[in-house]
């Protein structure tokens, strides 16, 4: 049984090669001629690979998920990705249930998760960046010193060789993902003492970026120049630190499946290998992730 | 022959039938009202109960922590249900008068020209959708509220400061938002007092003033009262606005805490929570369904008391 779909994915592998040297070789040599012999490969793959691909989960993930759906469903039209942004556990739940095919989790799947049937696929890593008001003069932090402002330990910047300024800790509401790995992260789990508890990511930057003294933490794709970053240790969450294993706030981006990948439908099969191939990787390079190997 | 035909009552078999499928589709959309109420009771009692099985009512209603995801998970809300009450009085103390006030403005006192003014500003005011409250409250109140919490709260070490997301500008963003409701119907109430009322007390020599306070509010008693509890289901009922400038921390509701109200403790939790912890999150729903519930009843009561009092 696996042999056979072994050998039907490495078929439509290369039909899939064909039909794009062929389309290649169409829309650069021979404009006129080609049309038939592009017709016909990708009949083929039109029959092999057509149907609708459902995701739910992580509003951290939204981002990555649109973009890769979308050029998904360019590579092969008759598909029809669709996903929803519910949180990482809503979207796991979604698929221990098979209300959809795959559940995005931007934190690592809890025990019971996995002895339901969920498995972990690591599509890409997100760091969390710890962001502060334009206005702060500080702007570096020690992982120590995050741990004790957001327990409550450190609340004016002046302890730690800012201003006299209070600080306002903003956090998530319980349940999102972006708390549960910033947490886990920092080891200080049930232990914060947020001032305010934010639903969005978005919301976080608002509050942040008009709060004088504020600090919280967002994911890194969502960063822009509202909000200043602070450098952990001394280490700025870019690509090369934390692939280095030098920046400490990062976690994995999960797309989680009901059963191994090799157990899915083609469709999801595809998806996947499309994730892992080059055009995948440099997608998620582009939307400011980092590729996991 | 032709108009025969047009006619709905052809014959008196037609028409029996007419008069009968039109009495069934009325009585049908009578219900809905009805139909609507009960389901989203019987919904309510149905998704809110596991949870008090699993947790323990006591353990929900009167524990004080609020900690939905930690390894041993505790699902107090005393504190929220606190929140909600003495956020909703305080708003409405603050913005009754408010509203009265205004309401025996524009109904007595006003200045046609004015009038004019005000009256479109409060429908305005009540269509201006709660989000944008929030964002208001969020830009203008909650730095304003920040200053003064850093004034008040200078050499406190150990106060956590919430950056003007507390009570105090939740309970000023509910003050605002239930004047239109206490606005209107409250005019509607004076405007609706008898003008001999009016004319015999002036006659005996009161001033207008006098007038106003003596005879015209106390005789629109009723109606203001069913202002104030409308008034009390809106600031009970609002999430939007609140969930955006409370700070929503499940805390002890003092006027620099960031707080969380029994609706904004369902909308801020509700997209990542999972088993328990959403199941919690019904019940919540269920105890600010009862809440509404009870305010309904005594509206209902203070309606009838007040007709009473008009009779006697």
């Amino acid at each position: 049984m696996k042999n056979v779909i072994i050998g039907i994915i490495s078929l439509l592998l290369l039909l899939i090669m064909i039909g794009s040297l062929s389309s290649c070789a169409k829309s650069d040599e021979y404009p006129d001629n080609a049309p038939e012999h592009s017709n016909n490969s990708k009949e083929i793959e039109i029959k092999k690979i057509a149907g609708t691909i459902t995701m739910a989960g992580s509003t951290s993930m939204e981002k990555l998920a649109n973009a890769l759906s979308e050029a998904f469903m360019e590579k092969y039209p008759d598909m029809l990705v669709s996903a929803e942004f519910i949180g990482s556990g809503a979207g796991i739940e979604a698929v221990l249930s098979s209300t959809v095919n795959i559940g995005n989790s931007s934190r690592h799947l809890k025990e019971t998760e996995i002895s339901n049937g969920a498995v972990e696929n690591i599509v890409a890593i997100d760091g969390i960046a710890v962001i502060l008001d334009k206005s702060n003069s500080k702007n570096d932090i020690s992982m120590d010193q995050l741990k004790k402002i957001f327990t409550g330990e450190i609340n004016n910047w002046s302890k730690i060789g800012g201003e006299n300024q209070p600080i306002v800790v903003i956090g998530r509401e319980a349940g999102s993902g972006t708390r549960d790995a910033f947490e886990e992260l920092l080891g200080i789990e049930e232990k914060c003492k947020y001032s305010n508890e934010i639903n969005s990511t978005g919301g976080v930057m608002a509050k942040v970026a008009s709060t004088p003294g504020a600090v919280g933490y967002v994911s890194l794709d969502v960063l822009d120049d509202t909000v200043s970053v602070a450098k952990i240790d001394g280490t700025e969450p870019t690509e090369e630190m934390i692939k280095a294993g030098s920046y400490l706030l990062s976690r994995p981006f999960i797309m989680a499946t009901k059963g191994e990948i090799s157990n899915q439908t083609l469709e999801i099969q595809a998806f996947f290998e499309f994730i892992k191939s080059e055009e995948g990787k440099e997608l998620i390079r582009r939307i400011g992730l980092i590729n996991v190997d | 022959m032709s108009e025969k035909s047009i006619s709905i009552v052809g014959s008196y078999k037609t028409k029996n039938t007419v008069e009968k499928t039109a009495a069934f589709l009325f009585v049908i959309c009578a219900f809905v009202a009805v139909l609507a109420v009960l389901s989203i009771t019987i919904y309510m009692i149905v998704g809110g109960t596991p949870a008090i099985f699993e947790v323990g009512l006591k353990n929900i209603l009167l524990g004080t922590v609020w900690k939905p995801t930690a390894s041993e998970p505790q699902y107090g809300i005393l504190y929220v249900i606190l929140t909600s009450i003495v956020g909703t009085i305080l708003a409405v103390l603050i913005g009754v008068p408010i509203g009265v006030m205004t309401a025996v403005f524009l109904a007595e006192t006003a200045p046609t020209r004015l009038s004019a003014l005000v009256k479109p500003a409060v429908e305005l005011l009540a269509g201006i959708p709660s989000v944008i409250f929030g964002l208001l409250g969020i830009l203008i109140l909650n730095p304003l509220i920040y200053q003064l919490e850093m004034a008040v709260f200078k050499d406190n070490p150990n106060h956590q400061f919430t950056g003007g997301s507390n009570l105090i500008s939740a309970v000023l963003v509910l003050a605002i938002m239930i004047l239109p409701t206490v606005i209107n119907i409250s005019e509607s109430a004076l405007r609706a007092v008898p003008s001999h009322y009016k004319q015999a007390s002036l006659a005996l020599g009161a001033s207008h003033i006098q007038t106003i306070f003596k005879v015209i509010v106390p005789a629109a008693k009723s109606g203001i009262i069913t202002a104030i509890v409308l008034g009390v289901g809106r600031a009970i009922g609002e999430a939007m606005a609140i969930s955006l400038v409370a700070g929503n921390g499940a805390n002890l509701p003092l006027p620099f805490h960031s707080v969380r109200f029994l609706t904004t403790a369902v909308v801020n939790e509700m997209s990542y929570a999972a088993d328990t912890h959403k199941r919690v999150l019904f019940t919540i729903g269920l105890v600010l369904f009862v809440f509404i519930m009870l305010i309904n009843l005594v509206l209902n009561k203070v309606m009838k008391g007040g007709i009473e009092d008009v009779n006697s």
